[in-house]
């Protein structure tokens, strides 16, 4: 059984066609990467995964539940979790109340006036183990705003996997980090899908990055799939290399 | 955090014993009720703009819709405070979720505007009922009734003290009940949509009807301020409707600080004290409130407890 089935969705903008019938079906467990060129319609395509806006054409099915019109909180609570590409945090918060929030709504507590003691004890146990995985641990009282954009990006994570997602969809997890960073941020992902064998969707521009995760890779340009396989095939595949690959191995060498 | 504690027990000490110090300090225990019953407003208020980052400014409607519930219930009905106020917060709840329903979608600017249009149709509906809520003279011809708690007969119409006391008892719980909800899930999520909605509701926090809770909780502690101010004066008029009175209350909390939870409180002391010292010298006591705001809000964008705080943490 599937965790994902996008079946053959198309985005238009007015006369612009962001994305037009891509498919792609996402197993228990998969690393799947999303490659393509700016302009491609990655960024759309995960609008229309997570919820962000619905699709003109098309469904998709997670989890056998048809959410091809589901209002993105209902993705959630259904498994689903998401970063964007421009992280989006609560600047003015604390990373732990950054972490807290997305906590006490995986639990279900939401709507709570008061938490029991042994329902804030739960929900501070699982902040605190959210700051170590993150290593947050030593910013949990800072201001997330006040924090380097690595530590930010880092916070945006940890808080979509506060909701203990089935999938994770991760736009650009690397974007604008140095070396180091996205070093981390690299064995952060692969920890959570290798050990946690979490399923995870993720954009992402550093072929390096891709490379040493992705189980399988989809190719996208102008809004439509080009080539889809594993890292190999894509390597190989020379309508690839013409379209994208080859102008990144050109420039990064 | 003590420093915290300490604040809090500085202002509810400086609230207790408010009889004893105003007419030392050549005010009236009125002024005092006046200013706990404004800064309830605008804590009120300051719930939905400061907390969840929604302005409203229409919320003389509740305000207003509390004060005439009061008052038409003691004059047409039943001479009971207890039962006006109940009403007046009834009222004032009940249009707030209605209207709360059909404008929630809307955002900034627009919610804005439409909430000053809401209240502006309960404004011209008062000016113009006669018949009912006296149009612009107001409703004359009624006034508080004396408490009767079994036990006791507490004559709040002619004491003025007393009824400061019953006015400072319904603060105190609304201030709790707000404060509990602030630091409990529910007000975290609040805060979540403030600082970032698109991030709240990819978090699974559906917006509108946190918004909706959070904008029906605000109203209804502004009506019950309008209820205490209806009693406070024995009199509604239009003007408690206007929306030059929903932006004294946003005046208020941006003047003591909307990130603050008792900002409004010390907003709505240096309106009131403003507008009673400088009214007895100048007509023009508005301006010289201008002039404050302008000044407040160019230099200390976080008003005055921002500042306040911001010294305490440096």
């Amino acid at each position: 059984m599937s965790l994902l089935r996008v079946e053959n969705v198309s985005r238009h903008f007015g006369s612009l066609i962001a994305v037009s019938g891509v498919s792609l079906v996402v197993e228990p467990g998969e690393l799947r990467a999303v490659i393509g060129p700016n302009g491609a319609g990655k960024t759309t395509f995960f609008n229309l995964i997570s919820g962000f806006f619905p699709p003109t054409k098309g469904r998709i099915v997670f989890d056998e539940y048809d959410v091809t019109k589901l209002a993105p909180h209902r993705r959630v609570k259904l498994g689903m979790a998401r970063t964007f590409q421009i992280t989006e945090i609560f600047p003015e918060l604390r990373v732990r109340e950054n972490l807290r929030i997305p906590v006490e709504v995986a639990s279900g507590h939401r709507l709570r006036p008061w938490l029991s003691r042994d329902a804030d004890e739960e929900v501070r146990a699982r902040v605190s183990e959210l700051l170590e995985m993150g290593g947050l641990t030593g910013h949990a009282d800072r201001l997330v705003g006040e924090l380097s954009h690595g530590d930010q990006r880092a916070t945006e994570i940890m808080m979509a996997l506060a909701l203990k997602p089935r999938l994770l969809l991760l736009d650009e997890p690397t974007a604008g980090m140095g070396d180091q960073e996205t070093y981390n941020i690299t064995q952060l992902i692969r920890r959570l899908h290798k050990d946690q064998k979490l399923s995870i969707v993720l954009i992402e521009h550093d072929m390096r990055v891709v490379f040493h995760l992705a189980d399988r890779i989809m190719v996208l340009a102008e809004g439509a799939v080009l080539a889809e396989g594993t890292p190999d095939e894509i390597a190989k595949n020379e309508q690839v290399q013409a379209a994208y690959l080859g102008n990144v191995q050109e420039k990064s060498a | 955090m003590n420093g915290r504690q300490a604040a809090n027990g500085a202002i509810w000490i400086a609230l207790l014993t408010m009889p004893w110090w105003m007419n030392a300090l050549g005010g009236y225990t009125e002024l005092g009720t006046q200013v706990v019953v404004l800064a309830l407003t605008a804590m009120a208020l300051n719930f939905l703009l400061g907390f969840t980052g929604v302005l409203s400014f229409g919320h003389a409607a509740y305000f207003g819709l509390g004060a005439y519930g009061v008052g038409l219930t003691i004059r047409y009905l039943v001479p009971s405070t207890p039962l006006g106020i109940l009403v007046g917060v009834a009222v004032g709840t009940v249009a707030a979720a209605v209207i709360g329903a059909l404008i929630i979608r809307l955002r900034g600017v627009y919610f804005a505007m439409v909430t000053i249009a809401f209240a502006q149709v309960f404004y011209f509906i008062a000016f113009r009922w006669n018949k009912v809520t006296g149009g612009d003279d107001g409703l004359i011809s009624w006034t508080r009734q004396p408490l009767d708690l079994g036990f006791a007969r507490i004559d709040i119409l002619h004491n003025a003290i007393a009824f400061y006391y019953l006015v400072l008892v319904l603060f105190a719980l609304a201030a709790a009940i707000m404060a509990l909800l602030l630091r409990s899930p529910f007000g975290r999520t609040l805060l979540a949509i403030r600082e970032n909605e698109r991030r709240a509701r990819f978090l699974g926090i559906p917006v509108e009807l946190h918004m909706w809770l959070s904008f029906v909780i605000s109203c209804l502690f502004a009506s019950l301020g309008g209820t205490l101010y209806a009693l406070l004066n024995n009199f509604v008029d239009p003007r408690a409707l206007h929306w030059n009175m929903s932006g004294n209350f946003v005046i208020m909390a941006v003047l003591g600080g909307m990130r603050s939870f008792w900002g409004p409180l010390i907003g709505a002391a240096i309106f009131v004290v403003l507008q009673d010292y400088v009214s007895s010298m100048t007509e023009n006591w508005q301006s010289f409130l201008g002039l404050f705001f302008v000044l407040v809000v160019l230099f200390f964008p976080r008003g005055v407890l921002g500042v306040l705080r911001r010294r305490a943490v440096s």
